[in-house]
């Protein structure tokens, strides 16, 4: 394979999974109808720790699986179309639905009155019983309402479990992590309990010996499908598939093969309940792959090999990521550098005005204003330019002021040399002074690429699967944070040492005229 | 020689701030195809004159014509043509030390926006009439102070300035290299190039036998050949 055709394979891989398609925002006719022209539903979720919902497949994780994969196939078998989930966070989705990331959210969204305001939300799907669980043999484990007074107990944020907790006055500790975490932190003392949904529970707390769920609900919290606003249509059609999927026992026999069939669910679908069957194969996998660790011979043999195309699709991403914004942070850190070394008074204050106020905000805000506050000024940029360009303006003010350490080290005389020669300031500038400054410039950036490279992590937040995210969600799913990490690791160094090299080459040949000298 | 003059100083004062004058009142002329040497002792205003006539710094008052334009008038955006005809040398080289040899000598062609097989094929022919042919890759940290001068004489050469400035070309060099120097700044000025070369070195003068200049506290004090009438008397 030539480089063309392999960048081009990886560009195209990255279409796929990163670029929202053109046009998500609701079209003329509303989103129903281009649901159904492009004949995709394009549904929002998190796959990160997300079993029984929406998960990869701890023993394939190329696979996406879940009761709601299912819900969305069918749901979008009633509408003629083909379902495909986005990856967002999940405490993000009603953001990135109202941006047009997807068409619906899909993720065990919560009813609530509050939410009305942001979105349309479908008739219930599902009613889930919020759940105690505590160490097993505990003495001093809260096992009513009354006794999470005081204690620290687990929840997902924004959940009616973290109100209720509230309300019973539990010191309330929330994730934005997978599920798996709430419940480490239990088994390992961190907290004293974790409230959470009946399917959670069940998939997380009943798989490990050490901790048991206390019987009996203490809240009932309903989920639906959310829309946007003034999609009226969309909502319509997918309540009707909804009561279409009741009404024929299609829901029923999906919940139970996922083992979360209960009576809650039962009175809002309107069907007689009966105790859990005996066989839910879903669970029943779930728990095989899980309750057990695998052997290091199985992980090393059989699962980790799964993870390669995950894993090099993210990579791809991540690298291309990396090296688009690294280029347009020396172009724009050029720029400024030049401007306030140079610029006439006015266009100094400006440069170092961007300079301070990028550098003196987190990334993750600047992120946030790119991804989620632009639109409201009707700029709506798809996630790989939001990301590129969050990173690469943030480097840029890094580049900018090792440029102006650059150029500062280059002895005054050379310009005027320089000048003599017959050069304008311009050309002095480029022939000059900018080769010398940039041997000075270049082991800092070496630097920025590698910690550019980390910092990439952060564009999970606008969608994009990159490493991390992808390390973050597969450690949740296989429940395997640490042999995954050293996974993640080796890939990291894999896109990192090369680009290290690359600058101590670049040094090298930089500093050849010293070495020179010196020989 | 009814020569067209390069240069015209008509009472030229040059006044650094908080210095008296580093030119008082000078007025001169050199004609196309010269060779002057501006001599006098240290602080006499030679680098100054040099200066000027380069438009590295503006007179104070009185008139200054480089190639017969008033330099007062000249814009900034016009000032780098116009030293792009002029070629200078200083005492300490001033090369760029991160270029190598050829690539110092090539600059002067590399802004005019020549082809880089022409900036090639001049390049090689300037290194080579200056004995340097060898050393075209070499940085100019690792060359000898007589090579250096070399190349510094070489990039001032390569664009066949009308104008060949020298402030204390020898300045740094040793007997030898000296008269390596000068003979390569002869043999420019045979071809056609006006040459002035600033120098407090009498062999120089005696050596030579030209046109010198004499400068003392910013003014002329003598100006003719006055060392090749001594010679010849
Ligand atoms: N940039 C400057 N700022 C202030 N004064 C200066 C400057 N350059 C030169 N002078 C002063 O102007 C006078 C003439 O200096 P200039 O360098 O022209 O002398 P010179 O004849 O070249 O001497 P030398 O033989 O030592 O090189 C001196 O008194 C010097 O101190
Ligand atoms: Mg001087």
């Amino acid at each position: 394979m030539t480089a063309r055709q392999a960048l081009r394979a990886l560009l195209a891989g990255i279409a796929v999974w990163a670029a929202p398609p053109a046009g998500a925002a609701p079209a003329p006719g509303g989103t129903l109808r281009a649901v159904e022209q492009r004949r995709e539903l394009r549904w929002g979720a998190d796959v990160f720790g997300g079993a029984p919902y929406v998960f990869q497949d701890p023993m394939d994780p190329n696979h996406l699986v879940g009761f709601e994969v299912e819900l969305a196939d069918a749901l979008a078998r009633r509408l003629g179309a083909r379902a495909r989930p986005v990856a967002g966070a999940w405490d993000k989705l009603l953001d990135l639905l109202a941006r047009g990331d997807f068409d619906v959210a899909l993720n065990g969204i919560e009813v609530a009155e509050e939410k009305r305001r942001v979105c349309l939300l479908s008739r219930p799907y599902y009613a889930a019983g919020e759940r105690l669980s505590v160490r097993r043999g505990d003495p001093s484990a809260p096992r009513t309402l009354e006794a999470v007074r005081g204690r620290r107990v687990g929840t997902l944020p924004g959940s009616l479990a973290q109100r209720i907790l509230e309300r019973a006055g539990a010191v309330v500790v929330t994730y934005d992590g997978g599920q798996d975490q709430i419940y480490d932190d239990l088994r390992l003392g961190r907290t004293d309990a974790v409230l959470l949904d009946d399917p959670i529970a069940h998939y997380y707390a009943d798989v490990q010996p050490e901790l048991e769920t206390v019987p009996g609900s203490f809240g009932e919290v309903r989920y639906a499908v959310a829309v946007r606003l003034g999609d009226e249509p969309l909502r319509d059609a997918i309540d009707e598939a909804l009561a279409e999927l009741a009404r024929t026992g299609q829901l029923r026999a999906l919940y139970r093969r996922w083992g979360i069939w209960n009576a809650g669910t039962a009175a809002l679908l309107g069907e007689p309940y009966a105790a859990r069957p005996a066989l839910s194969e879903a669970w029943e996998a779930w728990r095989a792959a899980v309750g057990r660790p695998p052997s290091l011979r199985e992980r090393l043999l059989v699962r980790y090999p799964r993870t390669f195309g995950l894993f090099a699709r993210a990579a791809g991403l991540t690298l291309l990521l990396t090296l688009s914004s690294m280029a347009l942070a020396m172009a724009v850190g050029a720029l400024l550098a030049a401007a306030r070394r140079y610029g006439a008074a006015p266009v100094r204050w400006l440069a170092v005005g961007a300079i301070e106020l990028i550098r003196g905000t987190p990334l993750l805000v600047q992120l946030i204003m790119i991804y989620f506050g632009l639109p409201e000024l009707g700029v709506k940029l798809d996630p790989f330019v939001a990301g590129w360009l969050g990173l690469g303006l943030n480097y840029a003010a890094a580049e900018a002021e090792n440029y102006r350490a650059g150029l500062e080290s280059v002895p005054v005389g050379q310009g005027e040399v320089a000048t003599t020669l017959g050069l304008s300031r311009l050309q002095a500038l480029r022939h000059v002074i900018a080769p010398q400054a940039i041997r000075i410039s270049v082991p800092p950036m070496t630097n920025d690429v590698i910690a550019l490279l980390k910092d990439s992590s952060l564009v999970s937040l606008v969608t994009l699967t990159e490493l991390t995210k992808t390390y973050s969600n597969l450690a949740a799913s296989m429940r395997d944070h640490l042999g995954l990490g050293l996974v993640v690791a080796a890939w990291y160094l894999l896109l990192g040492l090369p680009l290290a090299r690359l600058g101590r080459l670049a040094e090298r040949r930089l500093g050849r005229h010293l070495r020179r000298a010196a020989a | 020689m009814a020569s067209e003059a390069l240069v015209q100083l008509f009472h030229v004062y040059k006044q650094y701030a908080g210095e008296g004058p580093a030119l008082a009142d000078a007025t001169l002329e050199v004609g196309r195809g010269e060779f002057v040497f501006l001599t006098g002792p240290s602080g006499a205003g030679k680098s100054t004159l040099l200066k000027l006539i380069f438009c590295a710094e503006p007179a104070t008052s009185g008139q200054l014509l480089v190639f017969g334009r008033n330099v007062a008038k000249i814009l900034p955006r016009h000032v780098p043509p116009l030293r792009r005809a002029i070629g200078v040398v200083f005492q300490d080289f001033k090369l760029l030390p991160h270029r190598t040899v050829a690539e110092n000598v090539a600059v002067p062609l590399e802004v005019r926006g020549l082809a880089p097989r022409d900036v090639a094929r001049k390049v090689a022919v300037v290194l080579r009439s200056v004995g340097l042919e060898l050393k075209a890759g070499k940085f100019p940290l690792s060359l000898s102070g007589g090579e250096q001068q070399r190349v510094a004489v070489a990039r001032a050469l390569v664009g066949d300035p009308a104008l060949l400035l020298a402030d204390e070309p020898t300045g740094n060099l040793d007997p030898d290299r000296t008269v390596e120097v000068m003979d390569l700044i002869e043999a420019a000025n045979a071809r056609g190039t006006t040459v002035v070369v600033a120098t407090h070195d009498r062999s120089l003068l005696e050596r030579y036998q030209r046109r010198v200049i004499a400068l003392e506290s910013g003014r002329v004090i003598s100006d003719g050949d006055a060392f090749r009438r001594r010679a010849g008397s």
